[in-house]
């Protein structure tokens, strides 16, 4: 049959044409995308532990994920953040689109300042939370767990901005713990020292510029480094020089967040469902059913999903809150069932630990109000320790305790100290 | 700085209905008017020396009973005889088919059982629109939160539905979404009579008679009534300008300010809530309730802008699908044409070139692609039969519909239009021979035309298409049908809202009996 339809040879030129095209097909046989520094990364990657951060190969842990832990409390923690979303938003009117879009006041934010924000649909559920670095009076750059450029262009209708999507063309570096900042100023970025908490600053790095500010995703001592792509190894390979009498260690996601957690630092799909994400309906979370009510800034002109959150709370239809717990016993509770009186399900952990440096077991949880707001007595978790192929049910005291778990003063000491 | 109460932003029917309604129940009314008069698309105006036409709109099927009672036009000059009521001739080389009365209470010019035929399908189509009836003076059902009134409301249309037995039950929610042209493939023989119904369904619509849901044109059309008879249809002695003269009286008499040459440039907001408007001139006018009886698109994204809504709802309203389909002949004849085969009584009626559903189909077919008919169908009347002021002595206006004339016209406009023209000059003359030689003056509107000239985007009469995805709760956009928007005080009153286009006032007179109810 075959020979029957395909009487003639086809040509040279369509038989390039098709190579061709079966070239430009080829990157199915990447199953997932490395970053920038994956050569680096693959050479320390002892334990093979890999996970799926938005289509990147990312490690889970490199070598050891206790002790990459405690190198982020101890010494310093070199994160690939490459994977991260990343938006360059661009334009006289960036700061109205900004505000239009998040729910802080973006006036407020300086240029070459950063901070902490979160985005919502029109009916006030989070679409993500991110960090907003304000690298010019008119130049942003949004960082996010999920993709929003389908939602950033339309809001972006109106206003006299471009919003282009730069992941791949921006590599990310995190550098945390206590001796971060010697291993920057030891590495020769000269003026390093001035950045205090969500100060950022572009210093020269390998004849072009690297962003570096004062942020971190452990509560810790720490910076972010935001390079082209081209330049990623190159920053790599200077930091991990100067660093080598500092401790510097790569780490993977697993003992960064263990550090979030103590923090107090909720993360997107992980703490709460993103509004684009959830199937159910009452999975989508208002910003004050996640501790995120404090962004909300009504002083400012309208922003997305503004109406329904003022409704929400003047009706009173916020029915989630999300809470700091410190647990009795030292068994990590994590997704356990949250109780009242030990009978009544009212919520669910979605991070537990103990924490080392807490010396507490400590849990983030969702729970159904007023159960976490007015009413935090008497709750329990239920834990299944796993004990010899035997399921242990321990019903254990939670208490809500305010978040972040640990607070360190290193982490804002200005100047930052030398360790 | 001056305040009002209530400012109604466009003095189009809808907006002078919704103004008068408002008036009358005691609030102080301002209606800003950007024409240098009041109508919108519902006027009468002069387009060659001594010739008058309906604007846009020519003919009156649907103004809403509730607006005739609630603004007294009866008193206002606007009173319908049944002698009034406009035949439908269908044109054809086989001679014309006629509908009399109200939509073909009498069918003449085909065989006795197309006419026992058509009476069976002229009572269902009837039943079955009346069904839906009742939906066009309410607010849309509110799914987030519907009030007992609401949910009883819905409940008599249930019953309504019940009331018309099992087998007619099945068939209403049978035929309900399909298109037009199969179902009267299923009850009809003559294809006159199924092309005057194929045409009459996809009047107005980016649709074709075999496009699905192109059956709910026709429920649509029967839905409206005239003198208390659905289907029939008049022409307004003046033209349509009378009906928005009559509806401009009743809103004066009850103590309406109307400012024509008025546009509005921007409607303010502050903390989520419509404050007042900024004129052109840059005076500003603030008021406890704004009405915008202009298009909805328009209103949101010229007017509140973008900056003041959320980015879904931007997203819902650019979406809303607005490109007219069909143009405006207004032609100024020396002498009143002939059409061939029709009597006198049928020269003062409605002329339809829809010779059969596949002609009107075949007219359909190049739209899709960015290209006019070749072989458009049209509706004709010739207004100064009825109206002898409307045009010189011994001369005659004619005033037609013609479809299909897409918006984006692939080659432009500028370039298409002289060639539409002849094409549907030559329409004409093929139904009545030596029109051409008659023409005093033509003008042809295309939707790029109306567009610009009547302020609607796309040059769509409806403010909107009227398809299913279009129309109730999804009208203008889902979650906001119900004439209030996100912004406080800030309410829709135009064809754009539910239910939709045509001379009906309908949307006016919910908007206005919403925003009292929810004393806003």
């Amino acid at each position: 049959m075959a020979q029957a339809i395909r009487k003639k040879p086809l040509s040279k030129t369509v038989n390039a044409a098709v190579s061709a095209r079966i070239v430009a097909q080829d990157h199915f046989r990447t199953l997932r995308l490395g970053t920038p520094f994956q050569p680096r990364i693959d050479a320390l990657a002892k334990t093979q532990d890999w996970y799926n951060w938005a289509g990147y190969r990312a490690p889970n842990s490199l070598w050891n994920e206790e002790l990459e832990y405690f190198a982020i409390r101890s010494q310093a923690a070199v994160f690939d953040i490459s994977p991260m979303t990343k938006y360059r938003i661009e334009g006289p009117d960036a700061e109205a689109f900004l505000d239009r879009v998040t729910l802080r006041d973006v006036a407020k934010l300086r240029p070459g300042r950063v901070h902490y924000t979160a985005w919502c649909d029109d009916e006030g559920f989070v679409l993500d939370d991110g960090t907003l670095f304000r690298l010019s009076p008119t130049r942003f750059r949004l960082c996010s767990q999920e993709r929003h450029l389908p939602w950033l262009l339309d809001s972006a209708i109106g206003f006299d901005v471009s919003v282009a999507e730069e992941t791949e063309a921006v590599a990310g570096l995190a550098l945390q713990g206590p001796t971060s900042f010697a291993v920057l100023r030891d590495a020769g970025f000269a003026g390093v020292e001035k950045l205090k908490i969500f100060d950022l600053a572009d210093l020269p790095h390998d004849g072009g510029t690297v962003g570096i500010s004062r942020t971190g995703f452990t509560g810790d001592l720490g910076y972010e480094l935001f390079v082209p792509a081209d330049r990623a190894l190159s920053l790599w390979d200077r930091l991990m020089t100067a660093g080598q009498l500092r401790g510097i260690r790569a780490i993977g996601y697993t003992a960064l967040n263990r550090a979030r957690l103590e923090a107090g630092l909720i993360v997107a799909n992980a703490d709460f469902t993103t509004a684009e994400h959830a199937i159910r309906a009452d999975r989508l979370r208002l910003p004050d059913e996640i501790g995120l009510g404090f962004m909300i800034d009504l002083q400012k002109g309208h922003f997305n999903g503004r109406r329904a959150i003022l409704e929400a709370r003047a009706k009173r239809k916020l029915r989630h809150v999300l809470v700091g717990l410190e647990i009795d016993g030292n068994i990590p509770a994590e997704h356990a069932i949250v109780y009242h009186k030990k009978s009544q399900e009212v919520g669910l952990v979605s991070a537990a630990m103990w924490s080392p440096m807490a010396k507490r077991n400590i849990a983030i949880a969702s729970l159904a109000r007023p159960y976490g707001d007015t009413m935090v007595e008497d709750l329990w978790v239920e834990i299944y320790a796993m004990r010899e192929l035997q399921h242990q049910k321990l019903m254990k005291r939670a208490k809500v305790v305010a978040r972040p778990f640990i607070k360190l003063d290193r982490r804002t000491a200005n100047p930052p100290a030398d360790f | 700085m001056t305040s009002s109460e209530t400012i109604v932003i466009g003095g189009g029917h809808n907006g002078l209905v919704a103004a008068a309604a408002l008036a009358k129940a005691g609030r102080k009314v301002l209606v800003l008017e950007a024409g240098s008069e009041v109508g919108g698309a519902a006027r009468t105006e002069e387009f060659a020396p001594g010739f008058r036409v309906s604007s846009v709109a020519h003919l009156l099927n649907r103004l809403h009973p509730d607006v005739v009672k609630a603004l007294d036009l009866d008193k206002h000059g606007l009173q319908f005889a049944r002698a009034d009521f406009m035949p439908s001739v269908a044109l054809s080389k086989d001679g014309p088919l006629v509908l009399h009365g109200a939509y073909g209470e009498v069918l003449t010019g085909t065989n006795s059982s197309e006419q026992s035929a058509w009476k069976e399908l002229r009572a269902q189509l009837l039943r079955y629109a009346g069904i839906l009836k009742p939906f066009l003076s309410r607010r849309p059902p509110d799914l987030a939160g519907m009030s007992l009134r609401e949910t009883a409301s819905l409940g008599q249309t249930a019953l309504a539905l019940k009331k018309l037995g099992k087998e007619d039950m099945r068939d209403f929610l049978r035929v309900l979404l399909m298109n037009v042209a199969d179902l009267l493939d299923e009850q009809l023989a003559d294809i006159r009579l199924k092309g005057l119904l194929a045409f009459d369904a996809t009047l107005g619509s980016n649709l074709g008679p075999r496009s699905p849901t192109s059956l709910l044109g026709l429920y649509y059309r029967l839905a409206g009534e005239t003198g208390g008879a659905a289907g029939a249809q008049i022409f307004p002695q003046g033209g349509m300008g009378a009906v928005a003269a009559a509806i401009r009286a009743a809103a004066e008499k009850a103590g309406v300010t109307i400012r024509t040459s008025t546009p509005v440039a921007k409607i303010i907001v502050e903390k989520g809530r419509a404050v007042g408007v900024a004129l052109h001139t840059g005076e500003v006018l603030r008021a406890r309730t704004i009405v915008s009886a202009i298009n909805p698109a328009t209103t949101f994204l010229d007017l509140v802008g973008p900056r003041e809504i959320d980015t879904g709802f931007v997203r819902k309203v650019k979406n809303i699908r607005m490109k007219g389909d069909a143009a405006k002949l207004n032609l100024a004849l020396d002498r009143p044409p002939q059409f061939t085969g029709v009597d006198a009584a049928g020269h003062k009626g409605r002329l339809v070139i829809a010779p059969s559903p596949d002609h009107v189909e075949r007219a359909f077919n190049p739209s899709k692609y960015g290209e006019f008919s070749p072989e458009p169908v049209m509706e004709i009347t010739l207004p100064s039969l009825a109206d002898p002021s409307l045009a010189p002595s011994g001369a005659c206006v004619l005033s037609a519909v013609v479809q299909y004339a897409p918006y984006a016209l692939k080659e432009g406009w500028d370039a298409g239009k002289p060639k539409f023209l002849k094409a549907i000059m030559a329409q004409l003359e093929a139904y009545a021979p030596g029109i051409g030689k008659s023409v005093v003056h033509a003008e042809l509107l295309t939707p790029a035309d109306i567009e610009t000239r009547y302020r609607m985007p796309g040059g769509h009469w409806h403010h909107g298409e009227l398809q299913a995805d279009q129309m109730l709760i999804s009208r203008p956009v889902s979650g906001w049908s119900g004439y209030d928007t996100p912004l406080e005080g800030l309410f829709l009153a135009s064809a754009g809202s539910h239910p939709g286009g045509g001379v009906s006032g309908a949307p006016g007179l919910n908007a206005a009996r919403r925003i009292i109810a929810m004393k806003g």
